[in-house]
């Protein structure tokens, strides 16, 4: 066993200049006891001559080393004076190593140089100034406990930021002090060496908690980033628990506020919704359509309907129920007793989506993708107008408003309530009705859609 | 009104300033202060975030309003003229003084100064340049300085503005220009982007100066930067990343910021009530970081995104959508397949990529040293194939999505506290 006494826990030098002479020496890595300062006697191997270092001769080694070495020595682990000689001694031997990142113990090195790295990253951005009164007059004092040995190797980045100000970092292990001309270096320290405030440090407070945005919690990722061990240190994370506490509160408020304001420029919204979605191409219906249909109506109508898309007629008039279905539509509303003026129609899906035979455009029905795709117009309609029932006409409308496939004629006939949109009613589509064959069924179906309206009428008159 | 203090300016004059995303100190020249008479210091490549709010974002910058009263009336923003928004004013040397005052203290990289518009356009650019001015000039101020800059200004102002500042911004808003129409009236797309042509051609300008002779004076080193809110118009994510590709190469920005639109207090009843899941603005970060470092082209990410709705599948990243969807492009041989196969596997980084192919000039490698390189060698290894390893049993099924989907996408975690 042979025993090399480093300087200090940071002595990259000293560490090269012992180990190109074990290296010369072929003492193997196994062999070898590293030890710091004076603070570590290894009382095992008590009487053992410590190895002097003598310059006897050269080898090279690759830049890639040298470089992961000097950040790898800084690491708090005991054993990395050892494994850096190891992996020298295998670096000597097999070309090509040091670019073998897949080697477990390249690997392991290269994790310890990267907690290295990010350590003294995390220290240039975490450690706090408190500002103090001594001889020489202002001094900022920062009181910092950094997890590996990087306090020296970090001082440059300090001077360099703050060459003009006079300031010291105290950390357990050592200081350091600039007083604009000269670093040096003083022993470790404790906290309460540290002034115990700021008056700025209030200031910093309200910036913090004022550029935080309630709306938009993600605690993982500040964790992740500024994990608890440094928060102690930090004087703005003390108010992360209040932070986070009143943030669902704080968006509720904001979230209800929108809803309650009724009036001023509702209209003008509309409008702006519907010049907006003259242009959209959400899907590929818009290529073949001659016009976005929008919805139509009364902004404060109590009562909306929601029907599938624009037809053949609706695609040219630029207007919503106005073909054949219309007709059967108007017909049902005026047998159920609703006011047709006094209720806002408008479609899932707002271009027209046909096949062409011959010279006609047959109807073809919306798919899942358009009807999602197009299911942003109607509920921007919906959260506008806010009416108090909104009606699913057919099952296009029913899947775009309930989000899944529903059953028609199971659901129908009584309310639901849905997040968002509120209370809503299903039945079936009027061109339904048209499509029976049986003069018979027809009836009876027409006469069972009335219902339905006629049922949702009297929840508008209660 | 009566008057308020530094404190009480700077809670509404952040506040005011929170729906800008970009916090970012990077990018910059090298610079530091020996020999000067002030503080401050940046460095070439990454920027330091000294704090994270528990919306996760970054706080690397004082990101300041100078004033958040504004003549403008955009339906998104906080400020707008018709808002109900308590309305403060900072002095320039308030905020010269703030921003010494806390990089003094290391809880900042510099700053980060926009404003509402006040009388006019060139005016509250002049005040915005006197700041930055101040702070170089007057105070020899070293560290980062991000300047957004007013749609309409005086090209002159605008020029001065680069000269002091890191980096420039003008934002885009929102991704359609009939989202602008509806949403921010006032604003104006065609200028917006004539703004951001005129600040690329002084940056390009600035920067063939500066490789000729050293004292060249800078512009903005930082280069721009844009950002347009996701969820408040009808743009897909594959009108969004179209838009944004657009954006990164006529006027070579150096970030898109995409920011999810959020309930502000007092909104304006053309806003969407619902907003959109953070998810989304987080794939459309992947989505552009596949552009910016994977090589993917803006129609192949495009394609990533569902064909019917254009959306990308929150459930999933889009670099793994793409695979999923170009299956017959797997598995990749880590031992033979050129860079560009590499950086398609789904799992696999740049650096991993780089690795790998610096590992494998020396031996075979097998699928223990692939898992050393990534994170999840589950993830990878359904799209890989290594000297000990070949993915029979996957590729042969019909529905691959289906089948892969539990084994490779991340398991379900709640990402919002208040989903």
């Amino acid at each position: 066993m042979r025993i090399v006494t480093l300087e200090a826990e940071d002595d990259f030098d000293g560490w090269r200049d012992a180990v190109r002479g074990l290296v010369l020496d072929q003492v193997p890595p196994d062999q070898m006891v590293w030890q710091v300062g004076e603070d570590d006697p290894g009382e095992l191997f008590a009487g053992e001559m410590p190895v002097v270092p003598v310059d006897r001769g050269a080898f090279s080694v690759p830049r890639g080393f040298i470089d992961l070495a000097r950040s790898a020595i800084l690491h708090a682990d005991r054993q990395r004076f050892a494994l850096l000689h190891t992996l020298l001694d295998r670096v000597l031997r097999e070309p090509g190593l040091m670019e073998d990142q897949a080697d477990p113990l390249v690997r392991k090195i290269e994790g310890m140089a990267k907690a290295v790295r990010r350590d003294i990253h995390k220290m240039r951005a975490f450690v706090r100034f408190r500002e103090a009164r001594d001889d020489g007059g202002t001094r900022y004092i920062a009181w910092f406990e950094p997890e590996h040995h990087i306090v020296r190797a970090n001082a440059g980045f300090f001077v360099d930021r703050f060459a003009t100000m006079r300031w010291s970092i105290l950390t357990p292990e050592l200081s350091i002090h600039w007083d604009g001309k000269r670093l040096t270096q003083g022993p470790g320290a404790s906290k309460a060496d540290a002034p115990e405030g700021d008056p700025v440090e209030v200031v910093w407070k309200t910036y913090y908690a004022s550029i935080f945005n309630p709306a938009r919690v993600k605690i993982g990722a500040m964790l992740k980033e500024m994990p608890r061990k440094y928060w102690k240190n930090m004087p703005e994370t003390a108010l992360v628990p209040e932070l986070i506490a009143g943030a669902q509160a704080r968006e509720q408020v904001m979230v209800a506020t929108a809803r309650a304001k009724t009036g001023d420029n509702v209209e003008a919204a509309w409008a702006a919704l519907r010049d907006e979605a003259m242009h959209c191409r959400r899907c590929d219906l818009y290529k073949h359509a001659t016009q976005t249909v929008f919805g139509e109506g009364p902004i404060d109508a109590d009562l909306v309907f929601v029907g599938e898309q624009p037809g053949d007629q609706e695609d040219l008039a630029g207007k919503p129920f106005v073909g054949p279905a219309g007709q059967v539509f108007d017909r049902a509303l005026a047998e159920a007793g609703i006011d047709r003026a006094r209720v806002y129609v408008s479609n899932a899906v707002k271009h027209f989506k046909f096949e062409l035979r011959g010279k006609r455009r047959i109807h073809s029905k919306p798919d899942a993708g358009e009807i999602t795709a197009c299911r942003w117009w109607i509920e921007q309609e919906l959260a506008l107008l806010k009416p108090r029932v909104t009606v699913a006409l057919g099952a296009t409308a029913a899947r775009s408003l309930f989000g899944k496939t529903v059953t028609i004629s199971r659901e129908r006939g009584r309310p639901h309530d849905l997040p968002e949109i509120g209370e809503a009613w299903i039945t079936v589509h009027p061109s339904f009705l048209l499509r029976l064959p049986d003069e018979e069924a027809r009836h009876a179906e027409f006469a069972k859609f009335v219902h339905d309206l006629k049922a949702v009428a009297n929840r508008l008159d209660r | 009104m009566a008057q308020l203090d530094t404190r009480q300016k700077l809670e509404i004059l952040a506040d005011a300033a929170k729906y800008d995303a970009s916090c970012a100190s990077s990018g910059s020249v090298k610079r530091d202060s020996r020999g000067g008479k002030g503080i401050g210091s940046t460095d070439q490549g990454m920027g330091i975030c000294h704090a994270y709010a528990p919306d996760g974002r970054c706080i690397s910058l004082l990101k300041i309003l100078l004033t958040n009263s504004c003549v403008f009336d955009c339906h998104y923003c906080i400020n707008r003229k018709s808002s109900n928004v308590r309305r403060a004013r900072f002095t320039t040397d308030e905020v010269v003084q703030l921003t010494l005052a806390f990089y003094r203290r290391n809880y900042i990289e510099g700053l980060f100064l926009s404003s509402g518009i006040i009388r006019s356009s060139n005016y509250t650019m002049e005040q915005i340049v006197e700041v930055a001015r101040s702070l170089r000039e007057d105070h020899d101020f070293r560290g980062y300085i991000h300047l957004k800059t007013i749609p309409d200004a005086d090209p002159e102002l605008v020029h001065r503005a680069g000269a002091h500042a890191d980096r420039v911004s003008i934002n885009v808003e929102l991704p359609t220009r009939a989202g602008l129409e509806r949403l921010a009236p006032e604003k104006d797309a065609g200028r917006i982007e004539g703004a951001m042509a005129g600040m690329k051609r002084d940056i390009v300008d600035a920067g063939d100066a500066t490789r000729r002779y050293k004292s060249a004076p800078r512009f903005a080193p930082a280069g721009q930067s844009t950002q347009m809110i996701v969820g408040a118009d009808a743009a897909t994510d594959r009108d969004i990343v179209t838009r944004a590709a657009g954006l990164y190469g006529k006027f070579d920005l150096r970030r898109v910021y995409y920011s999810a639109f959020s309930p502000i207090p007092d909104a304006s009843a053309v806003l969407p009530l619902k907003r959109p899941p953070l998810m989304r603005e987080h794939r459309l970060y992947q989505s552009d970081w596949l552009m910016r470092f994977y090589d993917y082209t803006p129609g192949e990410v495009a394609a990533a995104a569902d064909d019917a709705t254009g959306m990308m599948p929150l459930d999933i990243d889009p670099k793994l959508a793409w695979a999923l969807k170009f299956r017959d492009r797997f598995p990749v041989d880590v031992n033979r397949a050129p860079r560009e196969a590499l950086l398609r596997v789904p799992g696999l980084g740049t650096r991993a990529v780089d690795r790998i192919l610096a590992a494998r000039r020396w031996r075979r490698l097998a699928l223990a040293d692939i898992g050393r390189l990534t994170a999840s060698v589950a993830k990878v290894r359904p799209f890989l194939i290594a000297s000990d390893w070949k993915p029979v049993a996957l590729a042969d099924k019909d529905d691959l999505r289906a089948d892969l989907r539990p084994l490779v996408a991340p398991k379900a975690k709640q990402m919002e506290l208040f989903g």
